[in-house]
């Protein structure tokens, strides 16, 4: 059913002495094994597949049917294959682009705590619909959260570069819920008409903030750093460093700064409204982010022989 | 309103078995492990239980004859799947004292039900065993978790913290609820299955797995199932208007967390969950059993 073709594109012979290499190619399904098509006399291979929906992002070629897949700018002769290679082709399934998930993820979060911060009805009990909330942390609440995920929707479309275009299409579903369903169960808290201020009052309110806004700084610093770090257009991987800004200081102790202010400025926000949901949040937020750290700090010290041993991969010398 | 912790653990539960690039983690069944009444899909393959045969031999032979296992360890070290000897042994006395104690249940319930007369009323005589035996069964989660069993531990936990919510914050905690009949009927299906189970486990480390055992891990589920499945929706059904009363294990606003919680929504939550999960584990517990059962011809009776 796949209508897997392969070209082998043949150079003209040059008029050297240099002896030149020819390899043989199968293509194998890796979870069938059953095989795809075979070729010989290959010297440039460009695969494609000829029916639409197979479009190249939901495409992985492999040389082990459970490895990593192939990069689009790899090349044959450097391969760690002899004359005669096997590839797999594997079918990743259909394929959302990242920007697309990260847009609507979080479009959904600042959309709906609005409408339960104005009290839409059918929320809270009709006396009090579009009635506002008389305590001002309610309010200054709302104003942070509504700029975290504005903040978020902006360097999605002006900041962040993406290393790979896309994700499976089911990811979409699983992030949205997670994000969305987080965002309406705190939001039903700090808005409700029963909610209780923070004990501590204004001093504590104050603090949370100062937390909240230094690391929302913070976080931003990261991301233009890391935008810095690679030309447009290119997929380089290349060691952060602390630059002139005092926010990216933090590099010299951890790997990924960003989830770093991102636990920050969640736990100032926890603090602002000393609400439970926020701080569950907060909390699963931190163990995923935990998970992709040590990943990404795995995946530096595999690809960097000097990378800087001082570095943690969320936490500085913790974790 | 925390009906959306409810979700996400659900969906938590069903999605967390996906790799990042959407690649399904290689498993051989959708639940390895199921609800309340019904019996585990087998962690050991036929293929499996074959491999072991010099593992046991090395934990029988240093019994009877008291010798140290290294002989026998280097044979054991080679094999690639299952436990180490000790984790073995461990696991062989874990399952014939699970074994022991839902017999010891089992025969309570008859001994009173002999005594009374009557079926009314015998969650009183076993109460004590049943919680200690089924709170045990916690231990599985540990026993994946540390590998010596190779299910997966968020499904393992999800069985056994299903059973554990329905003996404690359920029948423990709604006190009327003790004396009703469905209590008795989730009870019945439950020691049974566990009886059935746990000697399947011990037979099959043990390498002797008779095939009377076997069949019936995959055929009495089909009863029992439904049954125990019945039996506890019946009890949590009995167990709302109390709780409703009462407030039991709720939280209202205003509070200064900020949070509120209400036992029976989530009950009834609960309850809806059945619809979903119940099908599909069933379901697959038939398709597990044609292919079990299904290859009696090439396997025969496992001496």
């Amino acid at each position: 059913d796949k209508h897997l073709r392969a070209q082998s594109k043949r150079k003209p012979a040059k008029k050297t002495k240099k002896a030149v290499v020819f390899f043989e190619v199968e293509i194998l399904d890796a979870k069938t094994k059953d095989k795809l098509c075979f070729l010989d006399k290959v010297r440039h291979l460009v695969l494609f597949v000829s029916d639409p929906q197979w479009y190249p992002a939901r495409q992985s070629i492999r040389l082990d049917p459970k490895g990593k897949s192939l990069k689009d700018e790899d090349v044959l002769q450097h391969l760690p294959v002899g004359t005669t290679a096997t590839f797999y082709f594997r079918d990743l399934g259909a394929q959302i682009s990242w920007v697309t998930v990260f847009l609507t993820e979080y479009t959904g979060p600042l959309v709906i705590y609005l409408l339960f911060y104005f009290r839409v009805p059918f929320i809270y009990p009709p006396k009090y619909d579009f009635t506002t909330s008389k305590h001002w942390v309610v309010h200054l609440a709302c104003m942070c959260h509504s700029f975290h995920y504005v903040k978020r929707l902006l360097e999605t479309l002006f900041v962040h570069r993406f290393s790979h275009g896309t994700m499976p299409l089911r990811n979409i579903f699983k992030n949205c819920t997670y994000y969305w369903g987080f965002a309406a169960w705190m939001a039903y808290y700090i808005n409700h008409p029963l909610y209780t201020p923070p004990i501590y009052g204004e001093q504590q309110i104050r603090i949370a903030l100062i937390i909240f806004l230094f690391c929302q700084i913070g976080n931003f610093s990261i991301h233009i750093a890391l935008r810095n770090l690679r030309p447009p257009g290119s997929k380089t991987r290349k060691i952060p460093y602390p630059t002139k800004n005092p926010f990216t200081w933090i590099f010299l102790l951890v790997s990924c700064p960003n989830y770093t202010y991102e636990l920050g400025s969640w736990l100032g926000f926890t603090l602002m409204t000393q609400c439970l949901p926020v701080a569950f949040f907060t909390l699963v937020g931190f163990i995923q982010m935990t998970v992709w750290a040590k990943g990404k700090h795995r995946s530096y010290l595999k690809e960097f022989r000097d990378y800087p041993p001082l570095r943690s991969p969320i936490l500085p010398f913790i974790l | 309103m925390n009906i959306y912790l409810i979700v996400f653990i659900y969906l938590f539960l069903n999605y967390a078995s996906q790799n990042e690039d959407g690649s399904e983690v290689e498993r051989t069944s959708r639940f390895s492990t199921t609800l309340p009444g019904v019996a585990h899909v087998p962690f050991l393959t036929p293929a499996v239980v074959q491999e072991r045969r010099p593992l046991i031999v090395a934990v029988m032979s240093a019994a009877a004859s008291g010798t140290s296992k290294a002989a026998h360890g280097d044979v054991a070290a080679k094999r690639k799947k299952g436990p180490g000897a000790l984790a073995t042994a461990y696991l062989v006395i874990y399952n014939v004292v699970m074994t022991a104690g839902w017999l010891v249940i089992a025969v309570g319930l008859v001994r009173a039900y002999l005594a009374r007369g009557s079926y009314h009323g015998l969650y009183y005589s076993i109460e004590k065993p049943l919680k200690f035996f089924q709170t045990g069964a916690v231990l599985e989660i540990l026993h994946c978790a540390v590998g010596i069993v190779p299910s997966s531990v968020v499904l393992t936990g999800f069985q056994v913290m299903s059973r554990v919510f329905l003996t404690w914050a359920v029948t423990h905690s709604v006190k009327e609820v003790q004396s009703e009949d469905s209590v008795l009927l989730f009870v019945t299906a439950w020691t049974v299955t566990e009886i059935i189970r746990y000697s399947f486990y011990t037979f099959s480390l043990l390498n002797h797995l008779p095939y009377l055992i076997k069949w019936a891990r995959y055929t009495f589920f089909i009863v029992l199932y439904p049954m125990g499945v019945t039996g506890e929706l019946l009890t949590i059904y009995a167990a709302l208007p109390y709780v409703q009363k009462t407030g039991l294990y709720s939280v209202t606003l205003p509070n200064k967390y900020n949070f509120s919680f209400d036992y029976y929504t989530f009950l009834i939550l609960i309850m809806i969950s059945y619809i979903p999960l119940f099908p599909q584990l069933y379901f697959h517990m038939i398709r597990q059993r044609k292919k079990v059962l299904g290859h009696i011809e090439d396997y025969g009776k496992v001496e």
